[in-house]
């Protein structure tokens, strides 16, 4: 059962925003009709395949191609001397940083192999037969270096260096020498050595999450093509057609304008598709050919070589009074890189202990790069890792004070006007309320059997705006096209369709919604960030205001009256304040005489969408766990989040479902596993297992609106916040179900059933 | 290994088969998949390949009326067979009551699953009209679905089967 719960905002009354439409690209994705990125085929075309190092860390001495580019049908073939070198600098993108050395290198290995699977030449060819062949030709000498794919054992003084120039930055004083550590953050708050000693009880953990992958069904997948005169055409699987335009610009040494890129649809992200890998080397390997080249990877490759997130160990401490008010709290975070700087450690740190509100915090991380592929956004990056541990935490010292764990987080919960230990003071959030949800739902309340347990955890996500622009453009007949620039990953055509139809005054079915590409529009940030909603709706709100405002003034025109005589109301300019008795004129009226009143009418809207909303979550989960196997199964799963507006609550509801799901993934079951010379040992569904139906049970939601009143309708992100409390509320309702806490994940069975018999050997002693 | 040819064989099979109810030929070479020669030779796109090894479901076509993985079917055992994918779901202009129930559940968010969840659950359905949660749940446990949760696609899926029992 899915609920929604209405607070505030409640003045105006929603015609369109709230209900639950078929979405506008829904037919074209239940008929197989939609193209993906491997669905597009160009005549001329070749196939483009990649050559992978089989070492998880090796100099390349030399790489010999001759043989071939030798063979009949081989078009193409590229290594990093294809590529310009780029300097070390870091640009800010999105919730990630990037850096054009690292991207270059990443995209085709340079001086060294720095993962199994990174990418080392890539070939084009007539079919993908003879680019298979091609890829054996290609003779690679390798020095093969040790290696190092732990954290702890990557930060050892002796450790094998991936880079040779990188000095931890944030260190006090400069390292005189190079290690694998890239960073060093700190957010402190207060005085956390006198906030413990407050405490009456203090409780600190340690924890370790392995590297988990975003799981996306469609693999990374490009069409390029490169004219003789240097204009190029991308179509790819993205996240964000414009980020891909500027970083394979760059890379290429492009100008932008030259480089036409089209997101195709787009089978899953999660932050997995904001960066880029095969599309560069599809660009040069087409300007090379000067025939369009396509590249699919395989899902092999997609594990091997493109971006899990971080697995980290993580220290937490916290001291309560007796009364269950928490006096502090400290953490200490180190999260694999992989072979490139850029964990998403700092806004793991930041996120730690968001959700409440305390005086003496201090959390420090780590950025550590280790042989294994450079880490990729991952829904909500760094959150889930950080806040699996606190909420674990939490839930001990919940226990430990005889609190249940919802009035433990209530009586420290995060509210408006809480200083968050990374800086701002929060606007209204809705953890409370979520709390509160989650303690009236019936589920709380369900009596449970033996080896059974319940847990509960809470989550915190920023979400964020950004650069973004859409357009609307008014028909003839009335009806309207609506141009957005963020992919649609899961729904938003509707969402944005139903926020133009919602201003304008007109209904759903009028509006047709388009994803343009890179020529369409202004710059556009990607879909990411729980932002599209949020900034891509307040852009399209914006562009209605400026088209209705046109309308308003060709009315103004036809009646001869002035502009602020006319109102927009229910899709109709109305003339107001006595000016002029006459009927109200739709708006499909005014679009049929928009050539002779003044051209055609249209709204454009290009903003920097400031004001995201953090969206807050409880998740309540109740498991079995099967003392002979040590197989934990999710019982009931209730997910409760604030989503400021739910523009279109069964799209909300899904988001909570399926982060709910992917959660339960990185919780029991999936995990990188590497065989002692770096090779991953599960590139594949089979063995790297992700949820599947019969895993789960039905997920019930329930959204909860406290509006953002930085966004016109309220909305904040909802996408990525699903994924943070998951695993602490299951291992929290595994320490339930046997008592015995477990601090690494996965919780899969053989880790289980080892505790168990463990405790059990412990007992009968 | 006859080392004395002289001469190229040719290296693709003529096939005919039925895809969709309407004949259709193809050539294909002995190792490509069906689901090659549905994407690659005759442009059906609408199955995809999410993992070339039988784990996603995302290329599942009904063989014979029986529900396979088309990543794990050569395009020459195609021959004198029938094969149903996606791009036959629909009658005319008419979606399909799953592909109905899907639309009205929003049990897809990016999509790239759903036409593997479609014909999988249209198998199901043929053989078993009226289903338990629990039978949808194993039936499709052979289908990845990252976005969803399975839950909208789950109660699509029972609601469409209602549907069609004329409930």
């Amino acid at each position: 059962m899915n609920d929604v719960t209405m607070k505030g905002l409640g003045e105006r009354m929603w015609k369109v925003v709230g209900t639950r439409p078929v979405r506008p690209d829904g037919v074209d994705k239940v008929t197989g009709r939609a193209k993906f990125g491997a669905d597009l085929n160009l005549p001329n075309m070749l196939i483009g395949k990649v050559l992978r190092s089989p070492h998880a860390h090796a100099r390349i001495k030399s790489i010999d191609t001759s043989k071939a580019q030798a063979l009949p049908g081989v078009k193409a073939v590229v290594t990093s001397a294809d590529f310009s070198d780029l300097p070390s600098e870091f640009i800010p993108a999105g919730e990630m940083m990037v850096n054009f050395r690292d991207m270059t290198r990443n995209v085709m290995a340079r001086e060294k192999a720095l993962y199994e699977g990174h990418a080392v030449a890539a070939v084009a060819a007539i079919s993908e037969a003879v680019a298979a062949q091609a890829l054996k030709l290609i003779e690679v000498e390798y020095e093969v270096l040790p290696h190092v794919m732990d954290v702890a054992q990557a930060m050892q003084p002796d450790a094998p260096l991936l880079h040779e120039s990188m000095y931890t930055i944030g260190m006090e004083p400069k390292p005189e020498k190079p290690s694998n550590v890239a960073k060093r953050v700190e957010f402190a708050l207060g005085d956390v050595a006198a906030g413990f000693a407050k405490a009456d009880v203090v409780i600190e953990r340690e924890f370790t999450t392995q590297p988990v992958h975003q799981g996306y069904i469609e693999p990374h997948a490009c069409v390029a093509s490169v004219s003789e005169d240097g204009q190029a055409e991308l179509w790819c699987s993205t996240q964000g057609q414009f980020i891909v335009r500027n970083f394979c610009a760059k890379l290429l040494g492009m100008e932008l304008s030259r480089l036409r890129v089209t997101a195709s649809e787009i089978g899953g992200g999660f932050g997995g598709k904001t960066v880029v890998y095969l599309e560069p080397l599809a660009l040069v390997l087409s300007r090379k050919a000067a025939q369009p080249v396509k590249m699919v990877m395989s899902r092999t490759e997609v594990f091997k070589a493109s971006g899990p997130t971080s697995g980290a160990r993580i220290w937490v401490k916290i001291g309560a009074t007796r009364d269950g008010r928490i006096t502090a709290a400290e953490a200490l975070l180190k999260y694999q890189a992989g072979a490139f700087q850029g964990s998403p450690v700092q806004p793991g740190c930041m996120c730690a202990f968001a959700p409440y509100d305390l005086e003496n915090v201090k959390v420090v991380g780590f950025d550590v790069v280790v042989n294994r592929p450079k880490v990729a956004a991952y829904r909500a990056p760094g959150g889930p890792i950080s806040e699996f541990a606190v909420e674990s935490v939490i839930d001990e010292l919940a226990g430990r004070l005889n609190l249940d764990p919802i009035e433990f987080r209530l009586k420290n919960a995060a509210k408006e006007g809480t200083k968050a230990a990374y800086g701002p003071k929060f606007g209204p959030i809705g953890l409370v309320q979520t709390l509160e949800a989650a303690r009236a739902h019936r589920n709380y309340g369900v009596p449970l059997k033996a080896n059974q347990g319940r847990g509960v955890a809470s989550g915190f996500w920023f979400n964020i705006g950004g650069e973004t622009c859409a357009a609307l453009n008014l028909t003839e007949d009335g009806s309207v096209t609506l141009v957005a620039g963020t992919p649609d990953i899961g729904g938003s055509r509707a969402s944005l369709a139903m926020m133009a139809a919602e201003e304008l005054g007109i209904a759903l079915d009028k509006v047709r919604p388009i994803i343009g590409d890179t020529s369409a529009l202004g710059y556009n940030f990607l879909t990411g960030g729980s932002r599209v909603t949020f900034s891509s709706g307040m852009a399209v709100i914006e562009a209605a205001r400026e088209m209705i405002r046109r309308l308003r003034e060709r009315a103004a025109k036809i009646w001869e009256i002035p502009l602020d005589s006319v109102a927009w109301e229910d899709g109709h300019a109305r003339a107001v304040g006595g000016a002029k008795q006459v009927a109200p004129m739709p708006l499909a009226e005014i679009a049929k005489t928009a050539g002779k009143t003044g051209g055609p009418i249209v709204g454009y809207a290009a903003i920097n969408a400031q004001g995201a909303g953090p969206s807050l979550a409880t998740h309540v989960v109740d498991v079995e766990v099967d003392p002979e196997t040590g197989k934990v199964t999710v019982l009931r799963y209730l997910a409760v989040q604030d989503a400021g507006r739910a523009v279109h609550p069964s799209y909300v509801e899904g988001q909570m479902q399926g982060g709910a799901v992917q959660g339960i993934g990185w919780a029991l079951n999936e995990e990188y596993i590497y065989d002692k010379n770096g090779r991953m040992e599960n590139p594949g569904f089979l063995d790297y297992r992700i949820p599947v139906c019969s895993d789960v049970p039905m997920i019930d939601t329930v959204i909860v609106e406290v509006p953002n009143p930085r966004h016109p309708y309220g909305v904040r992100g909802v996408g990525e916040t699903p994924i943070v409390p998951p695993m602490g509320a299951i291992a929290n309702a595994v320490a339930n179900a046997t008592g015995i806490r477990f601090t690494d994940l996965p919780m899969s069975p053989p880790r289980v059933l080892k505790a168990i018999d463990e405790k059990h050997a412990a007992t009968s002693k | 290994m006859d080392g004395t040819r002289k001469f190229k064989v040719a290296t693709k099979h003529h096939v005919t088969t039925t895809i969709n109810g309407d004949p259709a030929e193809f050539l294909c070479t002995p190792e490509q998949t069906l689901l090659d020669v549905l994407r690659d030779v005759l442009y059906l796109t609408g199955s995809k390949e999410g993992c070339a090894s039988g784990d996603c479901g995302a290329c599942s076509v009904i063989l014979d009326g029986r529900l396979v993985c088309s990543c794990l079917v050569l395009g020459v055992e195609a021959e004198g067979r029938d094969v149903e994918t996606i791009e036959g779901m629909a009658n005319g202009d008419e979606l399909h009551p799953l592909q109905q129930k899907f639309l009205e559940h929003a049990a897809l968010q990016c999509g790239i699953c759903t036409p593997g969840f479609l014909v999988a659950a249209k198998a199901l359905l043929a053989r078993n009209p009226d289903p338990t949660e629990t039978e949808v749940r194993y039936w499709l446990a052979g289908n990845l679905c990252r976005c969803t949760g399975y839950d909208k696609i789950v109660r699509a899926v029972l609601d469409a089967a209602a549907e069609m029992r004329g409930n």
